[in-house]
């Protein structure tokens, strides 16, 4: 029951705020995403550490009960269902300095997305997965497009088609597994763990990786599936980045491991190491065009896309390494992107630009702001005792396991994390003041209750992976057993 | 069977009715008799009676066909409060016409014999060809009728040219008995039944917009008065596709390895027609009439991978894909004729620039529709799309589905710049009145939509 009030709550909330609207609707929203994190963090302490699904439950839906409404959560799940939970109320208050206009349908979109979110990280059947998949797509268009930067429509337009093109091909694929369930007795199943155990040809599991993988590459975005991701990140009105970024991105990663790898443990034996050789070259492609960047929000997402390459070419690696520094990776790298973007947002509209050159010496006239980007900023660089350094790490040996030579190439992307995020806070905080920095105030009361729960919780995370691991690991171990 | 009987004498009724010429009293009559109808039709329901010297069968399917039908027609009279604003206008005739066309859709889903076939058939077109002309000082409304009445005809011909060579190689008219005959000749029917397979296939899929047969829908489409469109585009496609299940399912099952490569090829053919063509136009109304070849598309995929699966899936596709594109065509309707350009109803994408900041109830309608035509999740276009699919994979036809699916993703860019212009430019600010019953219908199409995306099995136990 408890993954049904998750699921359910904020579409409650949504509606609630757009009936009240006007001024009251963003505390309504905040109340709303407040009690859902209270919801998640009931799920996160009441977690038994082992493989089975909690809190779960079923109910028969379509073609007579071969297609069930199912959700629940384990391990897999479990950090994203937490990690949605965390962002949303954070970046819910992290709007409250902007002035939006219908304010109502704009908060709304916010909890009708995170409802969606929610769903994909705990539905347990594969057309349920999909259809939340999808789901997910329309509130964020419609935040990114109605909101927008200037050249909003036809950047968005992109990415609204880019990704319904990638999932569609995921469609056909999950039709196509759901008519080879059972096939003697003519009752079919779109149960996810059913799928785990079809027996699919070479053929038919090369077809199928591919048609999942295009739709989870466009998703993360992997090379050279990415050339939505930078101009919408950048167009976007910052709280829909921070969705896109430190949560729907995470949708991709987190469906090859629910779905590819499990699903066609040959086909990623065969095809795997082209995904990691994908994803290495995203990683490195990502970093070095981030360190030419002059605006911060458009170098933010170039980093984004070279740290979600890593999480990538860990999954792939299919060790146990890989995949738990991935699921802990998505907690950090959500906590992480979100405040960077956050501040990316207070700078720019503090100085009105988002270009490198124009800034210098912030930090002169903002004591708080300085440390809170710091903390999230050694997060981003993956620093020991940060949040960063456990993901990395663990993703890292994973690489390395699988061959030596591209987990030395994925290193990389540690001295190049390390290059443009230091060039980034120089340039933006340090050196002489500008006439558009100088008189910069610092953080507000409001502004600093989003900031001090994500540095908490990158200290909590690089001090205590423990807390998180031992969660994913029986879930990650039992994954495994399918992927051999 | 009562259906027929009650609305061909409504329609008799209704002319005489005409005397009245007061729309506030033959309105809500003709709705009164499309429900009666609706109703009586259910009686019949699990009974599975032959009719008319066994030349009409009612069955369930039937009667769920008939159903969208009447459906489809309640919600295009319901917006037709005021259509023809001409006070020499006859609505009574309109109103009968549009009864016995019904009637004639009737004939074509539950016929049992090719006669009846036809006898719907010409019913249901002929009164097409004057609803399209009934904009009679439009010239291109005129133009419109003619070149679908030349074109029609020309289709019903060789239609009743195959039923003429399927009689001469089976000796009857009835589905069962060439059920039978190709049963008996042992895979090895006369040739004459093959010609005529193929005749009677171009003209039903004429009547149904598939390619290359397609080429009068943009015309006819864009010149007929925007509410007989919407009824043409609904009652005639459902009607068509009902009666090639039929034919197809009981008549021709036992040879479809012989048509079932020729429906592929046409399919493939409707699919890059209708979505190539309709992401280059600029009339909404121009799109979606090709739209309406692509939805034709999607059909025939379910048509061509003939099954288990696929009279579920062309039940459910139709009644979604008629709920949207009435609901599209009736904000259509409002819109362009409170936005006009030079004089003339602005039916190009442009009239619907900034919908959503004076009429965010319509926008949010007409949105929900094109989601639903474009076959996102949670609307019930997805789930059709989904049945469909599911016909063919069950089927083995993975290429037609590529298509398919590729097309549908081509769909999404001609849907959503309707919706790109409502909710994201900058448009007049006139506000557009809508009547309050006009906007319950619309609302209650969208609500039927949302219903039906998330919970598809809703109707599953009737079928």
């Amino acid at each position: 029951m408890l993954t049904l009030s998750i699921l359910l709550f904020p579409i409650l909330a949504a509606l609630l705020v757009l009936a009240v609207g006007g001024k009251q609707a963003k505390q309504l929203a905040f109340v709303g995403a407040l009690v859902e994190l209270a919801l998640s963090g009931y799920a996160f302490l009441n977690f038994v550490p082992d493989a089975t699904s909690q809190f779960s439950f079923d109910y028969p839906w379509i073609f007579a009960g071969s297609i069930r409404f199912s959700a629940g959560i384990d391990g897999v799940s479990l950090l994203l269902v937490v990690l949605t939970g965390l962002l949303t109320p954070l970046i819910i208050l992290s709007a409250f300095r902007h002035n939006y206009e219908r304010p109502a349908v704009f908060y709304s979109l916010i909890l009708f997305m995170q409802a969606a979110l929610m769903g994909v990280f705990t539905a347990r059947d594969a057309f349920l997965f999909y259809l939340y998949f999808e789901a997910a797509l329309i509130p964020i268009y419609f935040l990114a497009a109605s909101w927008g930067g200037e050249n909003r429509i036809a950047v968005t337009f992109k990415f609204f088609a880019y990704t319904i093109f990638g999932s569609l091909f995921m469609l056909v694929a999950l039709v196509y597994l759901y008519f080879q369930t059972s096939p003697a007795t003519g009752i079919h199943s779109s149960a996810i763990t059913d799928l785990y155990n079809l027996k699919l040809s070479a053929t038919e599991q090369t077809w199928i990786f591919w048609a999942f993988f295009i739709a989870f590459a466009i998703k993360m975005p992997v090379f050279p599936f990415h050339t939505w991701q930078p101009d919408t990140y950048v167009e976007s009105p910052t709280p829909a980045t921070m969705l896109l970024a430190g949560i729907m991105l995470k949708m991709g990663v987190y469906g090859v491991i629910r779905l590819l790898l499990p699903i066609v443990p040959e086909g990623v034996g065969m095809w795997g190491t082209t995904a990691i050789v994908l994803s290495v070259i995203g990683i490195v492609y990502g970093a070095l065009i981030a360190i030419r960047q002059r605006d911060i929000k458009r170098l933010i997402a170039y980093s984004s896309f070279s740290h979600v390459g890593l999480m990538a070419a860990g999954v792939f690696s299919q060790t146990s390494y890989g995949i738990q520094g991935a699921l802990v990776q998505m907690l950090a790298h959500g906590i992480n992107v979100v405040g960077m973007f956050f501040v990316a947002d207070i700078i720019a509209s503090r100085t009105n630009t988002r270009l490198l050159d124009q800034m210098g010496g912030i930090t002169r006239y903002t004591p708080k702001l300085t440390v809170f980007f710091m903390i999230l900023l050694l997060g981003s660089v993956a620093l020991p005792l940060t949040n960063g350094f456990v993901g990395e790490f663990l993703l890292l040996a994973g690489v390395f396991e699988y061959n030596n030579v591209l987990g030395g190439v994925a290193g990389l992307t540690i001295i190049f994390g390390a290059v443009y995020m230091l060039r980034l806070f120089q340039k933006a905080m340090f050196g002489k003041t500008t006439d558009l920095t100088t008189g910069f105030n610092d953080v507000s009361g409001t502004e600093s209750w989003v900031f001090i729960p994500l540095c908490f919780m990158v200290f909590w995370i690089g001090l205590v992976p423990n807390s998180f691991l031992k969660l994913t690991e029986p879930a990650v171990t039992n994954l495994l057993q399918f992927i051999k | 069977m009562l259906s027929i009987v009650l609305l061909s004498v409504f329609g008799i009724v209704l002319l005489y009715l005409g005397f009245l010429k007061s729309r506030a009293v033959l309105l809500p009559a003709t709705l009164l008799f499309i429900l009666l109808a609706l109703g009586a039709g259910f009686l019949e329901w699990n009974k599975s009676y032959l009719y008319f010297g066994d030349m009409l069968l009612i069955s369930n399917v039937a009667i769920l066909f008939t159903s969208i039908v009447l459906v489809s027609a309640f919600m295009v009279v319901s917006l037709s409060g005021d259509f023809l604003d001409d006070e020499a206008a006859q609505p009574a005739e309109y109103y009968a016409i549009l009864l016995f066309s019904i009637v004639g859709a009737i004939m074509m889903i539950s016929y049992e014999n090719l006669i009846m076939l036809f006898v719907g058939v010409e019913i249901l077109s002929v009164s097409m060809y004057i609803l399209t002309g009934s904009d009679k000082r439009n010239l291109r409304s005129n133009e419109a009728a003619l070149k679908y009445f030349l074109m029609g005809a020309f289709a019903t011909g060789i239609m009743l040219f195959g039923m003429a060579l399927l009689y001469g190689a089976a000796g009857s008219f009835t589905l069962t008995d060439i059920k039978g005959y190709i049963a008996l000749s042992h895979g090895r029917p006369s040739l004459l039944l093959y010609l005529g397979v193929l005749m009677v296939l171009i003209g039903m899929l004429f009547k149904v917009s598939a390619a290359p047969f397609h080429f009068w829908t943009p015309d006819v489409y864009e010149g007929a008065p925007t509410l007989f469109t919407a009824f043409m585009s609904t009652v005639v496609k459902t009607a068509g596709f009902a009666a090639l299940l039929q034919l197809l399912s009981v008549a021709f099952s036992a040879i479809y390895g012989f048509w079932w490569i020729t429906l592929a090829v046409i399919t493939g053919l409707t699919l890059l027609v209708g979505n190539l063509t309709a992401a280059y136009q600029d009339s909404f109304k121009r799109m979606m009439a090709y739209s309406s070849i692509s939805h034709a598309g999607y059909l025939l995929v379910g048509l061509a991978a003939l099954g288990q699966q696929s009279k579920q899936a062309l039940v459910f596709y139709s009644l979604a894909y008629s709920v949207a594109t009435i609901a599209a065509f009736g904000i259509l309707l409002v819109v362009s004729k409170q936005r006009t350009a030079d004089g003339r109803p602005d039916d190009t994408y442009t009239a619907f620039n900034g919908l959503s900041r004076q009429n965010p109830l319509l926008a949010f309608i007409l949105a929900v529709s094109m989601l639903s035509l474009a076959g996102i999740p949670l609307t019930a276009g997805f789930w059709g799309k989904f049945m469909i699919f599911s016909a063919a994979v069950d089927k083995g036809m993975v290429w037609i589905l590529v298509l398919a699916v590729l097309m549908s993703a081509v769909g999404i860019y001609y849907y959503f710049r309707v919706v790109i212009a409502m909710y994201f430019r900058e448009g007049s600010s006139t506000q557009i009145q809508v009547a309050p019953f006009y906007r319950f219908v619309l609302i209650a199409a969208t609500v039927l939509t949302i219903v039906l995306g998330l919970i598809p099995g809703l109707f599953q136990n009737l079928i």
